[in-house]
């Protein structure tokens, strides 16, 4: 039994998911919970948020594949689960793997008519160890796939926050971390600058048609991320950047406010690329156009009992490496290649 | 690479076809008669022919299905053992430390119940790198709720290929199975095979059915969530009582196979060769029955009664009817092309099995190991002849050390 043309041509061709319009305003969210009581997170976690606003931006007719990490251990119990829609645990390092597999399974069985013929959306998600650290190659390899529609949302708690605190690709330069811990040898035990991981699956992958970072203090323009990255078409890729009490040592009531921070300093820019078009959104915008000064980082350290064993130079050097992300990235914020000489214009 | 001398089937063929291919072709015709919907592919020796056959069927339209080449063996058993738990019939495989690399992966599937059917080109693992069989690869799951079954031709490859999805997705299982093909003896070496009608493999094969453990929007189901000491040992437990309804399942698969397609395997589990009167009997798995049989021949020319005893299915393994049919023999010599470093008596993997099997069914017969064709070296007649006077010493009370590496330089 040979496949038809039009088999054929659809075997080739993308097809379209549903379109899921943006949510224009907080007062205008649907009402309806996909994620609910039942998990066991610690008091202030935002990662738990992003997991909740994450399926209701998404809608029902979702299946969520969620990788090894807290969002899996301390949030989806047996006899306890939050997940309202289908929910399956993955690998610690299988996100993209994850996603990969239940979308092309859902386009086979829709296409042998073996299933209803109806959008569904794929979503898998993973912590950054999973994701930057473990889970890069199968990420990678998923955003090179056009023809399957899917999502992968890395909360991005900057440390294996579920195991004890150890530091990962994605913990910020001088973090203290049980991997990590300031000594009285060593006052900084961690020297790696944190991975610019969105901006990497952007810049590597050229068909994947919608790369973004959010932050769940900006809470409608993350979860309109979530629906732009589900109804466009392919595989996408969102990074959240989730304050996580316990991780970062700070009092709970400070993790939209330390979310806020973190953009307005400039540690974490908002941007979107979308079919090869970056737009720096928000608050970020605002500082690239000069509407909006950046605040000094100091503001954000001061706060995190994680970076508490930082001296004046410690935190001299993080605003020098932040200021060198706005003023030497040929993208301010995203890009991290220095212009070859000053007044060379960046590619427009 | 060697092409098929006939052309592959056309699907609605009404009558069986003659072919001569490799075993790797044949299990690639039988994802195609088994209508899979996701397969994954990527590269490693031996293997990989298989996914080449799929491909060129994918290309030329005369297959459809999701054919992903992943980016390494453990998003390749990860993304088809999602697809098979939204429903999709899947297919993929590797070989020694590619499936090795794949272990993650290979460890959650059985205990999430996922029934993913894998081709394994049994290859010696690395370090020194050597391309040839040797059975450590498969066996390195045989504690986690893999089935996993040796096969001898390439006819038998297409044949198992089609009972494992019927047993792996049977409800009463919902086990992953692997069949292990030797490298290069079996996935390169070409045999005729009759290929099966598609009208018959569909009487044979039910349609994969998930039924309320379907990952989709329809069955709001919670997959694997975290269960602690609260209640995994009663999880593992239901695992468990899965592999022991397996080889009820097994039988009425291959009874059913033999009355729709008229072949018969006699006892799926394993295969006896002239043992009705048989003294010693020399056990192996997959193609090693070749020079076995070549020699056994030799041997009862001579007058010397020596049989052969094929193992098929390693898991479930059939301890009980193996220990009464080796209980026969005055004394049992156990090939094994693997290693299993530190074991009792330094023995393979396979005669460890078949001494638990027998002397917990009160045997008393002496069983040698023998470690043989380890990374593809070729186990030959004189190879056989040594191990078959050995295990006639042994029959005659003459007492044997309990290992030996036969073919060995020394």
């Amino acid at each position: 039994m040979a496949v038809s043309d039009r088999e054929l041509a659809e075997l080739t061709h993308l097809k379209t998911p549903q379109k899921l319009d943006p949510f224009k305003g907080v007062k205008k969210l649907p009402l309806e919970e996909y994620f609910t009581s039942g998990h066991r997170t610690c008091q202030g976690c935002e990662s738990a948020l992003v997991m909740k606003l994450m399926v209701k931006a998404a809608g029902p007719r979702t299946i969520v594949l969620g990788s090894t990490g807290c969002m899996y251990v301390a949030n989806t119990t047996y006899y306890s689960t939050p997940w309202v829609v289908p929910w399956m645990h993955t690998q610690l390092g299988s996100s993209g793997s994850a996603a990969l597999g239940a979308s092309a399974a859902v386009r086979a069985l829709i296409r042998k008519k073996k299933i209803k013929d109806e959008p569904i959306n794929i979503i898998a998600f993973c912590g950054d160890g999973g994701g930057a650290d473990m889970g890069v190659s199968g990420i990678s390899a998923t955003l090179t796939h056009p023809e399957y529609n899917c999502l992968i949302l890395m909360y991005d708690n900057e440390s294996y926050a579920n195991t004890d605190i150890q530091l990962s690709g994605s913990t910020p330069y001088g973090a203290h971390t049980t991997f990590s811990p300031p000594g009285t040898k060593k006052r900084i035990m961690h020297h790696r600058w944190k991975k610019n991981f969105a901006a990497m699956m952007a810049a590597g992958h050229p068909t994947c048609r919608f790369v973004s970072t959010v932050c769940m203090s900006y809470p409608v323009l993350a979860m309109n991320a979530v629906r732009r990255a589900l109804s466009i078409g392919g595989p996408t890729f969102i990074h959240s950047l989730d304050p996580c009490p316990k991780g970062w040592d700070y009092d709970p009531m400070l993790s939209h406010e330390l979310g806020e921070i973190a953009v307005e300093t400039g540690i974490w820019p908002l941007w979107q690329v979308e079919d090869g078009k970056l737009a720096l959104i928000g608050k970020t915008r605002d500082i690239a156009d000069n509407r909006f000064k950046r605040r000094p980082v100091r503001d954000y350290l001061l706060k995190q009992g994680r970076f508490a064993h930082f001296t004046d130079d410690d935190i001299d050097y993080f605003q020098a490496k932040v200021d060198e992300t706005w003023k030497k990235w040929v993208v301010p914020g995203v890009i991290p290649i220095a212009k070859e000489v000053d007044n060379d214009a960046p590619p427009v | 690479m060697a092409e098929a001398i006939a052309t592959p089937p056309a699907r609605e063929a009404a009558t069986e076809k003659t072919s001569l291919i490799t075993g790797s072709e044949a299990i690639a015709i039988a994802c195609q008669l088994a209508d899979v919907d996701v397969i994954t592919a990527y590269p490693i020796r031996p293997y990989d022919t298989v996914m080449q056959y799929v491909s060129k069927l994918v290309a030329n339209g005369e297959m459809d299905c999701e054919y992903i080449v992943a980016e390494g063996e453990h998003s390749q058993f990860e993304v088809v053992k999602h697809a098979c738990a939204c429903g999709a019939r899947v297919f993929t495989g590797s070989s020694g430390v590619g499936w090795m690399y794949a272990m993650e992966a290979l460890t959650v599937t059985p205990a999430l119940r996922i029934p993913v059917v894998a081709m394994v080109g049994n290859r010696a693992l690395d370090d020194p790198g050597a391309f040839g069989v040797e059975h450590n690869d498969a066996l390195a799951v045989r504690d986690l709720g893999w089935q996993l079954v040796w096969v001898d031709t390439a006819q038998e490859a297409l044949d198992t290929a089609l009972i494992a999805y019927r047993v792996a997705e049977d409800r009463r299982v919902f086990l992953p199975c692997a069949i292990s093909c030797d490298g290069a003896f079996l996935t390169h070496s070409q045999g005729i095979v009759k290929v099966p009608d598609q009208a018959k493999v569909k009487q044979f094969l039910p349609a994969y059915d998930r039924g309320d453990l379907l990952l989709h929007p329809d069955n709001p189901i919670t997959v694997a969530p975290q269960a602690n000491e609260d209640w995994l040992m009663e999880i593992r437990r239901q695992t468990a009582a899965a592999m022991e309804r397996s080889p009820q399942v097994i039988r009425e698969a291959y009874a059913s196979f033999e009355k729709i397609f008229g072949r018969s395997y006699g006892n799926p589990f394993f295969e006896e060769y002239m043992t009705d009167d048989a003294d010693i009997v020399l056990v192996g798995m997959g193609t090693l029955s070749m020079p076995v049989k070549v020699t056994i021949r030799q041997l009862r020319a001579e007058g010397k009664k020596v049989g052969f005893v094929r193992m098929r299915w390693f898991r479930p393994f059939a301890a009980e009817e193996l220990a009464k049919s080796l209980g026969r023999f005055k004394a049992v010599g156990v090939i094994d092309r693997d290693f299993s470093l530190g074991a009792p008596y330094s023995s393979g993997v396979l005669a460890t099995e078949v001494r638990a099997a027998m002397y917990g069914a009160g045997a008393q017969q002496p069983v040698i190991g023998f470690i043989a064709g380890l990374g593809g070296r070729e186990v030959t007649v004189p190879d056989v002849r040594r191990m078959s006077e050995i295990i006639s010493a042994a029959a005659e009370g003459k007492r044997q050390p309990p290992t030996q590496w036969i073919g060995l330089r020394e």
